[in-house]
């Protein structure tokens, strides 16, 4: 893992939404590194930041509202300080999106062929037949057996599977070295799930990219994923290996994740949750622990004041103190009250 | 497609019956009788009453609309008593008026708003936004008749830079490019009135359109591939906002050829609206008849092109 290169580097990054007047940071300070040839895997709950995180890479987010500080260093330059013009010329050429709803995703007006060519017309310098022969390889490469015929229709006319897998191909068309896929399964059937997380697998092995796999599905990282970062409540809070995560969790929050999977050898009778909620943007605490609240039980001087990350093996980084004096029973005993 | 269109000018029929019917009830409570006009004191009330039943007034009901429908059928809406000419040639002399009228309002409206829709949508907020929604509540909020009056005073009687009244200048021959243009010349000061009002309901729609499109994830996407915000916008949004407008030209082309019954008025132009008002104001019930049947027609024939353009425009809508 240590061995390949970094393909992108996040450095104390915060992007803050202007609400009434007030910014308030919905990433904050986030360290991330991205490797060639490897899948991050970024988890979290509803509201955590991740989608926040990947559109603030190359600035999608709607102007006007949102500032982004911090490093997002790409080949040695910093993209928060590009213009957007500077940043047209990496979006789609160098980074790739996929995103969630590939019918949403998609101009419902525009032919399959076009859509997957435009990016085309703008970072390259390909003819007309240049450029629909290569749309033409793409629909291919992302297993449509009837290319010709696809990229004549709308995206109405398609399939779920079929239009996430037309999403790919114009996220690939300009060969990025990086893949950006903000939930690229959930919008999908089961076993069209498991299709598209080998295409992209597959995808990558012939490219060496690095793709940053947003998701809240654990069963797609385990699958999928050579590194993970959990993020909770806007900040980073654990960062492993998967095999690592999995088998060692230590934040609090990432244990209690991955005890809340219904597992069938297991006999619970109910599902385990994590009590409370993420707060909200405009609630969110401004100093400490931010994982605290929800699990009331373990003492304050467990928590740091300044919570910061610590290596406590090579890669995997934790966020706080607390997950060294965590443990479950005390909320098993909690459970009965609180419900 | 085309078995579509024939089966929605199929289903037009019963829609078309069911109005006939209406009209015909309507037109029998209505006061009076066809010749309650020709009374004068000299007429004799045993002609009179001759003359009721030569047109069968004194017939059933169901032979009377019997009659008027086929005679519908054949273009025979009776004649005018008001005017004394038959209402088919009536209505295509003012037909014609209004239509040419309705071509250059329609034009003028849409080439106004759809420029203003647009920016207003995409500036959201900003001075020009301000500026285009503060004229479009100010040309909403007047009534046509003020406006028209107010055109009327300042560019007809004042300014003098366009006629006050009527179709053609007295004196051009019928075929020459000196008639096409007092034509023209005719038309402006309505069409622009028409226009300066009926632009709002199109800017408003497409203002929230354009500011509804923008945070649609195509946009996000289309954003991804590095595509320039301008051309995101030529491509992407403004295509998808066009819809709705779209679906609302079959309704305003129909709709604008029952002609605006203040604007003609107002400006003496001698077209179907100010036909409208003027057969009411004579009790020329032929001609009422006519023209709430026609106007139901055309609404009918609106949403059918509204339709067709929809199913143009937009690749989810395929009429089968």
């Amino acid at each position: 893992m240590t061995l390949s290169k970094p393909l992108l580097e996040i450095n104390h990054l915060f992007t803050s939404f202007r609400i009434k007047d007030t910014y308030y940071d919905a990433i904050h300070d986030v360290n991330l590194t991205l490797n060639e040839n490897e899948v991050l895997a970024i988890v979290g709950e509803s509201g955590c930041g991740k989608s926040t995180l990947a559109t603030s890479i190359v600035g999608l987010h709607p102007p006007g509202n949102t500032t982004v500080i911090g490093e997002i260093l790409y080949k040695g330059e910093n993209l928060v300080n590009y213009s957007e013009d500077k940043l047209n010329k990496i979006r789609g050429n160098d980074i790739g999106f996929i995103f969630q709803d590939p019918l949403s995703a998609l101009n419902p007006l525009m032919r399959i062929g076009d859509q997957i060519e435009e990016g085309l017309v703008f970072h390259t310098k390909m003819t007309d037949q240049e450029r629909k022969a290569r749309a033409l390889e793409l629909l291919d490469q992302v297993g449509i057996v009837n290319p010709e015929r696809v990229a004549r229709q709308f995206p109405h006319q398609l399939s779920g599977g079929m239009r996430q897998r037309v999403m790919i191909a114009i996220a690939i068309a300009c060969k990025p070295r990086i893949m950006i896929a903000d939930e690229p399964t959930t919008a999908l059937d089961v076993t069209i799930q498991a299709q598209i997380l080998d295409l992209l697998i597959e995808l990558q092995q012939e490219t060496n990219a690095g793709i940053m796999l947003i998701t809240h599905d654990l069963g797609v990282v385990a699958e999928v994923a050579t590194r993970v970062a959990v993020m909770y409540a806007g900040q980073v809070i654990e960062v492993a290996p998967v095999e690592e995560l999995f088998r060692n969790p230590k934040h609090p929050y990432t244990r209690s994740l991955l005890n809340s999977i219904p597992q069938t050898e297991r006999d619970h009778d109910r599902l385990q949750v994590i009590q409370g909620m993420v707060p909200t943007l405009t609630k969110m605490p401004k100093s400490g622990c931010r994982f605290a609240p929800r699990i009331p039980w373990v003492s304050e001087n467990a928590h740091e004041v300044e919570p910061q990350m610590h290596e406590i093996s090579p890669g995997h980084l934790v966020r706080c103190t607390c997950w060294q004096t965590f443990n479950f029973e005390e909320q098993e005993t909690k459970e009965g009250v609180v419900q | 497609m085309w078995k579509t269109v024939v089966r929605r000018f199929l289903i037009m029929i019963p829609q078309l019956f069911v109005l006939s019917m209406l009209i015909f009830i309507l037109a029998k409570f209505m006061p009076g009788d066809p010749f309650t006009g020709l009374i004068t004191p000299q007429t004799d009330p045993a002609r009179l009453e001759e003359l009721r039943q030569q047109a069968g007034f004194y017939d059933p009901w169901y032979v009377q609309y019997w009659h008027w429908v086929t005679n519908m059928f054949r273009g025979d809406f009776g004649d005018s008593y008001t005017f004394k000419v038959s209402v088919a040639s009536l209505i295509g002399d003012r037909g014609l008026n209004t239509l040419w009228l309705s071509l250059v309002s329609v034009i003028l409206t849409y080439l106004i708003a759809i420029p203003l829709g647009v920016i207003a949508g995409r500036y959201q907020n900003t001075l020009r936004d301000k500026t285009i929604v503060l004229y479009s509540f100010v040309s909403y909020a007047i009534p046509t008749f003020v406006l028209a009056l107010i055109f009327l005073y300042i560019f007809g009687y004042q300014l003098q830079w366009f006629p006050t009244s009527g179709t053609v200048s007295v004196g051009e021959d019928p075929g020459t490019w000196g008639y096409f243009w007092s034509k023209v010349y005719h038309l402006i000061l309505p069409a622009i009135t028409y226009a300066f009002l009926a632009t709002t309901s199109i800017i408003q729609y497409l203002r929230s359109e354009i500011i509804d499109a923008q945070t649609q994830d195509f946009v996000k996407t289309a954003r991804s591939k590095g595509i320039p915000m301008n051309k995101v916008y030529t491509r992407h949004i403004f295509r998808n906002s066009l819809l709705p407008i779209a679906a609302f030209l079959g309704f305003s082309i129909t709709g604008i050829l029952g002609g605006s019954v203040f604007i003609e008025t107002i400006f003496g132009f001698p077209g179907m609206g100010q036909l409208f008002i003027q057969s009411i104001m004579g009790r020329d019930y032929s001609v009422i008849t006519a023209l709430v049947m026609l106007y139901g027609f055309l609404a009918l024939l609106g949403s059918l092109l509204s339709d067709i353009i929809l199913s143009i425009v937009d690749p989810r809508i395929r009429i089968e």
